[in-house]
This record gives C-alpha cells, structure tokens and sequence, in this order.
C-alpha cells in the first residue's frame, strides 16, 4: 500500500525532507505532482530531489513513495517521440507507461568488452576521411559557444548511417530545440530519432536525467541488436547542472565549484558507450562547449580523461589539427588501401598551407610552392572541410585525389608511387 | 563465536551508517542485505555505536532497518596459486567468471573466489620436526613459469612454528590441507595452499630491505639511459591526456625485464584494458617464449565501476606484488592511474565531512600516497634471496598543470619522474617524455657521466634554440648552430622511439650501451662546417643514416654495414 506524508520537514533548494519510513534509496516519489528521487536517509528523515524543483511546494504538500527507482518506458513507440527530463511527452504524443526500464544501471563487464572495428559513416569528409567515427566509440566535440555545433550534429543524426539516434538535449535554448525537431522533421530522419529535450527554462534536476535517460533507452535498442547513436548537447550544462545541485546540498566543491566526482559523473556516462558481441552497438558524441575556448577548464579536462579522442570545432568547420580519433587506425585500414596515406599526406600539406599563409600575412615573398599551397589549403578548406559537404567515404578520397593532382605534380606530395599509379586522376581525360 | 550485527540508520550516496550492536573494528569488511543481494562494504569510522561504511557498490534500494553482518576481517585478498593471467576488478572479483555467470553486466552483489578451484602437483621442502615461521615456503607448484611457493599464512603469529604433518609429493585439491603446523603452546593449525590478507597491510615477512641499485630493463631508450628506473625504486608518469600516458605503460608492460607484471587499470577507460587483454595473449614474452599473459595479472576497476573498489584496487595490486615477491620474483606494478585513487579518496572523505586540503583532497592525501609506494622496495627474504616490487603509476593531473597535489604529493616521494609534455605529444615525439624536465635518482645501465654530458648537451641545444627564435638563424654563430643540431639529432634518434616498428620497439641494453657510445662520439666530435645549410643538411644525413641503423636488427649483418656507412659519414666532416 502507498503511504501519503503530509508533513514536510525543510525545503532548501530542489530538496525537501519528510520524516517516513521504509523507504529505499534512490525510490521515486510524488511530492505534489512532480516526480522526485530519495537522494539521502538519515533515521525516519528523508531527503528528496524534486525534478521539477522546489518551488511553489508547501510544507502540507503530499508525498506519496511510489516503491521503485526511476524507470522510462522501453519499446519501439518510443521512435519519432519526444519527451522531457523526467520522461514526460513535450509532443502531443500519449504517456507511455509500458515495459518500463530502470536508467542508470550497471556498467559492462570490461571482460565481455570488444575490440571496436566497425566504422560509422557520416558523410561528413572531416570525419569519415580524417577522424573516423567508430561503433561504440566515445567522443566529445569540444567547441566555443557561438559555433554551429547543433547543426552539425543535426546534420550527423540526418546522414550518419545508423539505426536509431538518441539526442538528448540539456540546457538547450528553446529555438535550438525547435531547429534539431523541424530539421529532422523535414529531412525524415524523425522517425528513427528519439528525443530526451531539457530547454534552459526547464527544471534543473531534469537537465541531470537527460543523460541517464537518453542511454537507459539507447542501451536496450543496442542489446536488442540495434546500432545507436547518442547525440549529446551539451554536456557543459550537464555539469554545471550537478555543480549547481552540488552546491545547493553543501557539499565541498573541489576545481572551480564543481563537486569532486565530477569525473566519475562523467565517466559514468561515457562509459556505456558499447559493442555487445553479437548484439547490436551504442556509441556517444556530445557536444562540450569550452567556456572562454579553455581546454583545461574542469569540464572538458575531465571529458579529455575519459573520451576516445575529440572533435575541435573551431572557425565553423571540425579543425584537422588538435581533433583526434583514438579508434580511427582499428577501422581505417579496411576501408581502402590509399585511406591511411591519403590522409597523412593531406594533412601534411594543410600543415605546410597554414605556414605558407602565415608568411605571406607577414608579407614574404611567395615562392612557386607556396603559391601552390595557397590554392591547395583553398580548395581543402572549401571542399573538404566545409560542413555543408555530405559525400561518401569513397568520393571524398577520390575528391581528396581531385585536389591534389589540381594542385601539386605527383612527387610533390609525398605519396608512395604505387598508390599514385593506382588513383592520381588523368588530367588529360 | 556469533558474527557481530547491525542495521541501517542512514545512507548517504555511497557512505551508509549502521547501528552495530556490539564491538567493532575500524576497517572491517562488513555485508549489507538489501531483499536477496548482500552488498560488501569497509567500515571507515566508528562514532559511538553509528558505524560508517562505505559500500563498494550502488547503494540504490537500501532502506533504514536494513540488515547489516560484520565479519571481523579487514578487507582482504586470498592469495595462493592460479592468480597469475586472470582479470580481477579491485575487490579480486573475477571478471570473465562474473561475465559467465551474470552476462554483459556487472550484477552487484555477486562475489565469487577468486582462486580457482583446481588440482595442483605440490611437492613439500620440509619434513615433520621443521621450525617454520610465517612467510617460509613448506612447498611448491608448479604455476606456469614459475614454481608457485605455497607458505606459511603472513597473518599467524610471528614465531616458531613446528611442521606436525605434511603431506607427500602428489595432486591436491588447492583447498585440501597439506600440512598441520603447532606452536610451542600446542595450537595446531591446518594449512591449505590459499590463505588471506588484508590489503592495507603491506607483507614483511622478509629478512632487511636493501637499496634498490640495479638497473630495471624497460627497452625504452629514452628511460634505461636518462631516466632510469631501479629493481625496488618507484616511478611516476604524469601527463595531459592524449600525451601517450597508456601507451607508454603497455609498453613498460611488454618489454620490461622482470618475473611478473601486474597491471592495475584504477579509474580509466575500460577499453583501454580490453586492448591489454586481446593484445596480450597473443605476444610472447622474448625472455621466456610463453605468452605474455602468463606472467600477467590485471586488476581492473575502470572509471564506470564504484569508486569506492576503486580505491581498494591499488591495494589490492600491490598485495598481489608483495606475495609474488615473497617467492623471490621480480615484480613490476603498473597503476593507471593514481589520481583517479586519489579522486575516489576525495569523494569519501567529501562524504564524511572531514575538512578539505587543498582542492578538496582529503589533508591525509600524501602520507597516503607515500604510503602506497613506500611499498615497493628490494628486499633480501630470509632464504637469502633477493626480490623485488616495483611501482610505476601515472597520474592525470587536471589541465595537465603538474602544480597540482597529487601530482606534487607524488613527487615527493617517488624516485624517478617521466612528465610527459602536450609540446612533444602534439610535435609525434613519443614517448613523450620530456627530457629536460624529467628527473631520475638511480644508476642506469649507461655510464652516468656520459650520460650528464650528453643531457648537458641537449641543454645547450634547447637554449640555443630559445635564442634563435628571437634572433634568428642569421644571428646565430655555427658553432651554437651545430650545439643546436647536435641536440636535435639526439632527440630525434635516441629519446624518440618507434613504437610500432618490430625491432625500435624494444631495445636491448646492450644495443643500448653500444648505440649511445657511437652517438655519444658524435655530439662530443667537432665538425669543420661553416655554412648553416650545409650543417643542416649533413645532420639531416646523419639522422637519417642513424634511423635506418636503429631499424636494422641487433649485430647481423645489416646492423654492421648500416653503423659503418654512419661512421664514414661522421668522419668524413671530422675536423
């Protein structure tokens, strides 16, 4: 039987205390209508996180133990389907309350770990080409505020070649959620797409849920054989979400207010990024913005620990220095066998455009090669690393070829001879 | 004698406080019963008669009233043959049994032996009527390379104890007794081959430590010659993410010269360890042609496991050490990473309120940290041999700013520091050691003070480097121009080493000794060149001569021709 307290002891912040008892740790409660979790005993007293936060609750306000942890509903309704926080629908949408699932649960045995091989195709040359995204990998986009880091992940939810994306959504600007809902509206991708949305006018609690949720779900679509895809944005609201509640609970902060397991908070998270032999795969990218484009602030010096390389976006476009794919060499070796040369050489060369620029800014005299570099760096920066580009792996290496034969004489790149033989372009034809 | 009870009065994320009813041990291993799971947990202070524990695992679904059991032992590990190849988490949990019995998930709740239960061929070394005392070896079996020695329990009294029964050379279950021992009171104990201890409590069962004077071999250049790493010493390898701090560590794990490598993966990626355990099995070890695994044992406890394991499982990777050290092994610990214990340390002591030090780590942070490698050391056993444990950890200081406590805390007690540096990682210079800013207190396997004159050099170099920045080449006379090229050629054909190359990768000693004498001539030989870019060009022409004698193999035939053609080059522009 469900037992209603009436008597709330304190409110301080989002958390409220009632005096009950059996009652277990981490229990969903109803104080009032909004749902709340049990973050701490004490004796009878019992201190509860209100998702939708404390205000407006009276001491009289009723607090009704609903006997189990957070859960969220698991099936494939869940598709095209948008929901908050704390799960409830933000589309018109009816309340799923069937085969309900437990988030947050526990870690996967790292003996029963793979090895990651397979590649994720996202028709994005930045990526594909130069830092190839790879099933069950975990990477951050670190990027300035300011940048298109939303359309670029919208543009991956549209392209990448994947069974179901999971984007959850923190801290989001109302219009930013707008835009990621009526893009992949009109581009179809809706209905492989399930959102977790938390806007900037929500709930704090919640915004620490959008995570939890997003992967509970996206977990049980990978052991269900599905290939996942979890879109994050924007983990630095995450954090400052658990810094605030840290705070407001009086716990000692450790590097610049944030609470001293913020990197186990992280990697919590992180961490469920996935390939289940013989099932499918969950993999992870989540936009961190840099406050002041500082790398070594907390938040994405903790997410540098953890991730499997990362994304700069910078200047509108992924930059090819400083981005880093841990995983690229498990996959890039298969996919064609100029892929690894061609990329080193191309990104050699971008090196060298962007010194031969920096001459000329300063006014040096510029020789034949530079020349060469500059039209070079220009036609890269505008083919290939343009965010707009969407071609296949394999045009965007002949693309690749393309350029340089437009550019350079065959020697001048420093290519192996049998790999030019077999694709530098005929400029004759 | 009936177990010591208690039950819940509060929880506190991770940290659960229980009324005991009776006496109680800081530092007891307790069990908290939550519906039909029992979840393990350390008591870690006592107030009146409110018992603190912090719970290994999840403390979701505990209710005040709960149910909690003391067990009277402190936490510990069981220790006896069959540990060596396999994967524990920090509590000695074993991962790939756990994967069998409960899938892709780490169940909570679930403890199962670490020990497998298995037949082994002992063979007794003492006969009835032999004096023995805790640490000596009563037999022996065979375990993989190595003769497993099965001994008297550290944890008895440390006294003459005398040999009452022991059985004969045969197989025997690892749990079956193989000898009963008495002391002068006449209590008598039985012996099986597994026998516990508690973590926390380093083994001493030794005769005296001694200095740690020899050389340990790791076959990175970079390490053996400038910054030396000794058999007993400890080491640390801080550095920024992305710097190559793993890499570096695997390396340190498959090319080292020692008996047995313990691997502690504490806090980091789990697929970093997955790597170590396909990669592994499939290497074999040059010194003995068995598989690496089979002088391997990886504990693993990695970020997305409970922080509190986590912070058991150094310890319990260094007991494991300190054991096979007992049987006269070499043995090299590898902790990965060491601030990520120490982050596990500031939550609990966030949890109970103590008053934060600086960055709010606990203020006990160092003498802890001292502590644990203050476990390392050579000893001499009281048979006469000599063994070892060895600590190597690297830690992730925050921002990669090295001015932080652990970091700091870290290096005051070690004896040799490999800071990786961002600069050299970003410029593909790996292993990213710095070689300026690094340090090392033991001898290595080169004669030091060439080696002195030889960093002295690389000094110089990087001084000469910071002026021509400023004034440019053309202001730069040749003499400093070719001091310049000397440290360059330095870094770029000995510090630097590759990794991914079948025989760069690991580099005996004697190559070693013998390469840096040859480049040794080079950067002490005067050079008659004036024109910059003939200077640049012939050090060019060395580098490269000496990359292709690095790639050639070890005194064959190309090896000679190869240092021959380096040689005339040299000369050719002697003075």
């Amino acid at each position: 039987m469900e037992k209603v307290y009436t008597k709330i002891e304190s409110i301080v912040g989002n958390v409220v205390t009632v005096r009950a008892s059996g009652v277990k740790n981490g229990d969903l409660a109803l104080v009032g209508d909004s749902y709340a979790n049990v973050i701490k005993l004490d004796g009878d007293l019992v201190s509860l996180q209100v998702f939708a936060g404390a205000m407006g609750i009276n001491t009289r306000d009723h607090v009704k133990f609903l006997g189990r942890p957070m859960q969220v509903s698991y099936s494939e309704d869940l598709l095209g389907r948008v929901f908050t926080g704390s799960g409830v629908p933000r589309d018109n949408g009816p309340e799923l309350s069937e085969n309900m699932i437990e988030i947050g649960g526990p870690s996967v045995n790292p003996s029963k770990r793979i090895v990651p091989k397979n590649l994720i195709r996202t028709g994005i040359p930045m990526i594909d080409v130069f830092n190839t995204l790879v099933e069950s990998q975990k990477l951050p986009i670190f990027s300035v505020s300011g940048e298109p880091y939303n359309q670029l992940l919208a543009r991956i939810a549209m392209q990448a070649e994947v069974d179901i994306i999971v984007l959850g959504g923190m801290g989001l600007k109302y219009d930013d959620y707008l835009f990621f809902r009526d893009t992949l509206e009109k581009s179809g991708a809706m209905s492989r797409t399930i959102m977790f949305i938390h806007t900037a006018a929500d709930p704090i609690v919640e915004c620490t849920l959008v995570p939890d949720m997003s992967l509970a779900v996206a977990e049980r679509f990978a052991l269900d054989g599905r290939k996942v895809l979890v879109l994050l944005t924007d983990m630095t609201n995450f954090a400052d979400a658990q810094k605030e509640m840290a705070i407001t609970m009086e716990q000692v902060p450790s590097n610049r207010g944030y609470p001293g397991d913020l990197y186990s908070c992280l990697a919590s998270r992180y961490e469920k990024a996935v390939d289940f032999e013989g099932a499918g795969s969950l993999t992870i990218l989540a936009v961190t913005t840099m406050p002041g484009d500082d790398v070594t602030h907390p938040v994405p010096d903790n997410t540098g620990y953890i991730t499997e390389g990362q994304y700069y976006l910078k200047n509108g476009h992924i930059e090819p220095f400083g981005s880093l794919s841990r995983l690229k060499q498990n996959v890039n070796k298969n996919t064609r066998n100029d892929h690894r040369s061609l990329m080193d050489s191309m990104i050699k060369l971008y090196a060298a455009y962007k010194e031969a620029l920096e001459k000329k800014a300063m006014g040096f005299m510029m020789s034949d090669w530079d020349e060469k570099l500059l039209k070079y760096g220009n036609l890269f920066e505008t083919k290939l690393m343009d965010l707009s580009v969407n071609i296949a792996l394999e045009d965007a290496l002949d693309l690749g070829w393309d350029i340089l034969a437009d550019c350079f004489e065959p020697n001048e790149t420093g290519l192996r001879s049998d790999l030019i033989k077999e694709y530098w372009p005929n400029k004759e034809n | 004698m009936d177990k010591i009870k208690g039950y819940v009065t509060g929880v506190n994320g991770n940290m659960v406080s229980v009324k005991v009813e009776g006496s109680i041990t800081k530092n007891e291993v307790g069990f908290i019963y939550v519906g039909d799971t029992t979840l393990k947990g350390e008591v870690i202070r006592v107030n009146g008669d409110i018992a603190s524990m912090q719970i290994y695992e999840m403390t979701n679904g505990i209710k005040v009233g709960d149910v909690a059991e003391f067990t009277g032992e402190m936490m510990s590990v069981q220790l006896g043959p069959g540990l060596l190849t396999q994967v524990f988490d920090g509590l000695q949990n074993p991962l790939p049994d756990l994967a069998e019995k409960c899938g892709f998930f780490l169940q909570r709740g679930v403890y199962l032996d670490p020990i497998p239960n298995r037949d082994w061929d002992f063979t007794p070394c003492v006969k009835v009527g032999d004096k023995v005392r805790p640490g000596d070896a009563i037999g022996s079996v065979p375990e993989g390379l190595f003769e497993h020695k099965i001994m008297v329990p550290f944890g008895l009294r440390d006294k003459q104890w005398t040999v009452k029964k022991i059985v004969d050379a045969g197989k025997y279950n690892v749990r079956s007794t193989v000898a009963v021992i008495e002391d002068e009171k006449g209590n008598s104990k039985e012996l099986t081959m597994v026998f516990s201890w508690p973590i926390k409590k380093a083994i001493t069962c030794y005769d005296k430590r001694l200095r740690p004077d020899e050389p340990l071999v790791t076959k990175v250049r970079c390490i053996d010659t400038f910054l030396p790493v000794a058999k007993g010493g400890t080491f640390c390898t801080p550095g920024p993410f992305g710097a190559g701090k793993t890499v570096l560590q695997h390396m340190e794990a498959k090319n080292s010269e020692v008996d047995i490598v313990i691997v502690a993966a504490c806090g980091e990626r789990a697929g970093e360890v997955v790597e170590v355990l396909k990669e592994f099995p499939e290497l074999t070890d040059p010194r003995t042609g068995r598989s690496l695994m089979e002088r391997t044992v990886i504990i693993c406890n990695t970020s997305s496991m409970p922080v509190a394991a986590r912070e058991a499982s150094v310890y319990t990777a260094v007991t494991l050490a300190e054991y096979y050290r007992q049987m006269g092994l070499d043995v090299l610990l590898l902790a990965d990473s060491t601030s990520r214990w120490a982050q596990a340390m500031r939550e609990m002591s966030g949890r109970l309120e103590e008053i934060p030090g600086e960055e709010a780590f606990p203020a006990y942070l160092e003498s802890v940290i001292a502590a644990f490698y203050e476990r390392a050391g050579k000893v001499r056993l009281r048979n006469g041999k000599v063994a070892s444990v060895t600590i190597g950890g690297t830690v992730s200081p925050a921002g990669g700013n090295f001015e932080e406590p652990v970091t700091q805390a870290t290096l005051k007690v070690v004896g040799a520091f490999h800071g990786l540096s961002r600069e050299r990682s970003d410029a593909r210079k790996y292993p990213a050691i710095h070689p300026l800013e690094s340090w090392s207190k033991y001898t290595g396997i080169v004669d030091m003070d060439l080696v002195n004159k030889a960093r002295a050099i690389l000094f110089r170099s990087n001084e000469v480097n910071q002026m021509m920045k400023v004034v440019g080449e053309e202001g730069t006379s040749a003499q400093d121009y070719i001091i310049y090229q000397k440290g360059e050629l330095l870094d770029a054909v000995y510090l630097q080493q590759n990794s991914f190359d079948p025989i760069d990768q690991s580099v005996s000693p004697e190559r070693q000794k013998y390469t840096f004498e040859v480049l040794y001539s080079i950067l002490e030989a005067e050079f008659k060149i004036d024109d910059k870019k003939e200077i640049r060009a012939f050090f060019n022409q060395v580098r490269q001569e000496f990359l292709d004698w690095n790639n050639t193999e070890w005194d064959s035939e190309n090896f000679k021709l190869q240092e021959k053609k380096l040689k005339d080059l040299v000369e050719s522009k002697k003075v």
